[in-house]
């Protein structure tokens, strides 16, 4: 992939990153926040192909242990918090 | 259906139904392309669909009815991609790849599990923190692959920057949140703003450097940049948490997208600029509630520009303090109270305490409802997340605009730990630092009730009028001790 379409892409979604989160009520300023903050997480695919080498091995696996906590527990607080306001009624 | 679809295209290839050159060109053209489609196409592919999830995902996160299906949504795309991954064949090692997994993992659901409601700021900033850790990682063991990383190389100093600022600003956030004692007063010293501006701009030309670049640089790359996010944070005081906040989830996402040039990946790209935007915008909302600019929060002090009043003055012989008998006995009179709550009321724990408060007064025939400033808390949002968890029901929850205008026919209402959103100082004194600021007007109640612990002044630093004014009553405590006491003074009479 060359860098125009790796420009065009992050440029289009970001585009589109701001065009679908338009309005927010303030209710979910706090899971919209850690949701996304668990989405960030991505970078575990980078760290999965990470490797090749004790040290390139050693962040690799640093890195996943990292990408993957952020994961696992930003969904899962963020579940925990939306069951929270939906729990009445 | 694919495989079927490629059957045809060879049995239209033998056979041509139609004899023309140019079909037999289009066939073949077409048939190339579906047998040409390698492992890394369909790992794209995968990752479309990933992408495509996150999109949705996030878009249902803004809508109440549809924010559980979003965050599943994220969580089914990240999912996808993870798998697309390993099944690629392209893990280096499978052994450290699953342990290290399940070491991450284990973690994240402990302490998704193990934390309390009102941790959740710095639980999020934590969490900020390590995804901007993993993306400086990931950029580091990639050029330790490569020799001339090029392009490759300024992103991942690029990632390293952003990256590693997330990471120490997160922690330190995360710190003050958490209050411990070494960041409790906001850190600075004369000339901060130089020598971060400086570390930014080595971190840039060290970004720049990258290109034929060695681990050298990265190296001191990522140390300024860990200095840098400590000084950018440092200095920040805790009522403009909120925007730190927002920010430092937007360069979580940044970074992301950043490791995702220096790999080549799209998922990363995409899923890194979506978070980026996201927070950018709650960013911009928590700016806007506090009508100051997003630079004006980063890096100038909270000053006026005029003389600041002096509490004496303002106070002078005109605060009424009241008890928690008499407050019980102005409730029992009013047909409608609203609480207006700050972050005191985190502090102090009072969220079911005010709800039960607030259920007695229910059942005697007093409308109940809560006034909630964007920016009071420490986090966007942060008064829904601490009322919910107390099981206020939401549609109880009023946003500022709504509720400012029905202030005039309420009986009381009542103020627990919140001071600068109420000041009426941000509407009738252009000289305040909190001049403009959108405020509660909670002086339009008849009846207004402060608990506060003492008159001390909010984070701006200047003396609140409201306190001195004819209709507020002061009930100084702790918040919860406070409302206990009027709970209990309500069922007695």
């Amino acid at each position: 992939m060359d860098l125009i379409t790796a420009l065009t892409i992050f440029v289009l979604a970001v585009f589109v990153g701001i065009e679908i989160i338009s309005k927010v009520p303030p209710t979910l300023h706090t899971p919209l926040m850690s949701g996304s903050n668990a989405i960030s997480g991505i970078t575990l695919v980078g760290a999965l192909l990470a490797g090749g080498g004790f040290w390139a091995g050693f962040f690799g696996f640093l890195a996943i242990v990292f990408a993957s906590l952020n994961v696992v527990g930003g969904f899962l607080v963020t579940h925990r918090m939306l069951a929270m306001f939906k729990k009445k009624k | 259906m694919i495989d079927n679809l490629f059957n045809m295209l060879l049995l239209a290839k033998q056979e041509p139904l139609v004899e023309s050159e140019t079909v037999a060109e289009v066939v073949d053209v077409a048939t190339e392309a579906v047998s040409s489609f390698s492992a890394d196409s369909w790992a794209n592919l995968g990752y479309l669909a990933a992408a495509i999830l996150f999109i949705l995902g996030i878009k249902g996160m803004t809508h109440p009815r549809t924010a559980v299906r979003g965050n599943m949504l994220g969580a089914v795309g990240m999912l996808v991609a993870v798998l697309v991954v390993l099944l690629s064949g392209n893990v280096v090692s499978w052994p450290v790849a699953f342990v290290a997994m399940l070491a991450g993992s284990a973690g994240g659901v402990w302490l998704a599990n193990t934390v309390q409601m009102t941790q959740m700021p710095q639980l999020v900033a934590l969490f900020n923190g390590f995804g901007g850790i993993a993306s400086v990682l990931v950029a580091g063991a990639e050029l330790i692959k490569v020799s001339n990383p090029g392009v490759a190389g300024v992103a991942a100093g690029l990632t390293g920057l952003i990256g590693s600022v997330t990471f120490t600003g997160s922690l330190i956030a995360a710190g003050k949140l958490q209050e411990l004692p070494q960041f409790k007063k906001p850190w600075s010293f004369g000339g901060q703003q130089f020598v971060s501006l400086g570390l930014l701009l080595l971190g840039l030309l060290l970004s720049w450097m990258m290109a034929d670049g060695t681990g050298v640089e990265f190296v001191f790359l990522v140390l300024a940049s860990l200095v840098l996010g400590a000084m950018l944070v440092l200095p920040i005081g805790g009522a403009d948490m909120p925007v730190v906040i927002a920010l430092l989830n937007s360069y979580s996402g940044l970074a992301a997208a950043a490791a995702g040039f220096v790999i080549s990946n799209n998922v990363l790209i995409i899923a890194g600029s979506l978070v980026g935007a996201s927070g950018l915008i709650l960013t911009q909302i928590m700016c806007k509630a506090m009508n100051r600019s997003l630079a004006n929060v980063l890096f100038a002090k909270f000053e006026a520009s005029g003389p600041v009043a002096d509490a004496d003055d303002v106070y002078a012989g005109k605060i009424k303090s009241t008890s928690a008998d008499e407050v019980a006995m102005l409730l029992e009179g009013g047909q409608r109270v609203i609480f207006v709550p700050g972050y005191g009321l985190a502090v102090a724990q009072a969220q079911h305490a005010v709800r039960e408060l607030a259920d007695l007064l229910e059942a005697s025939g007093v409308t109940v409802e809560y006034a909630i400033h964007p920016v009071a808390g420490r986090m966007p949002g942060h008064m829904n997340v601490l009322l919910a968890e107390a099981d206020v029901p939401y549609d109880q929850l009023k946003e500022m605009d709504e509720i400012n205008p029905t202030f005039s026919q309420c009986d009381v209402a009542i103020v627990i730990g919140a001071n600068d959103v109420v000041n009426p100082v941000a509407n009738t004194d252009p000289t305040s630092p909190i001049a403009g600021m959108p405020i509660l007007e909670v002086s339009e109640a008849r009846t207004v009730i402060m608990i506060k612990r003492s008159l001390s002044p909010g984070f701006a630093g200047i003396p609140n009028p409201l306190f001195a004014a004819d209709n507020c009553l002061m009930l100084f405590g702790d918040g919860k001790k406070v409302l206990v006491d009027i709970v209990a003074a309500f069922k007695e009479a």
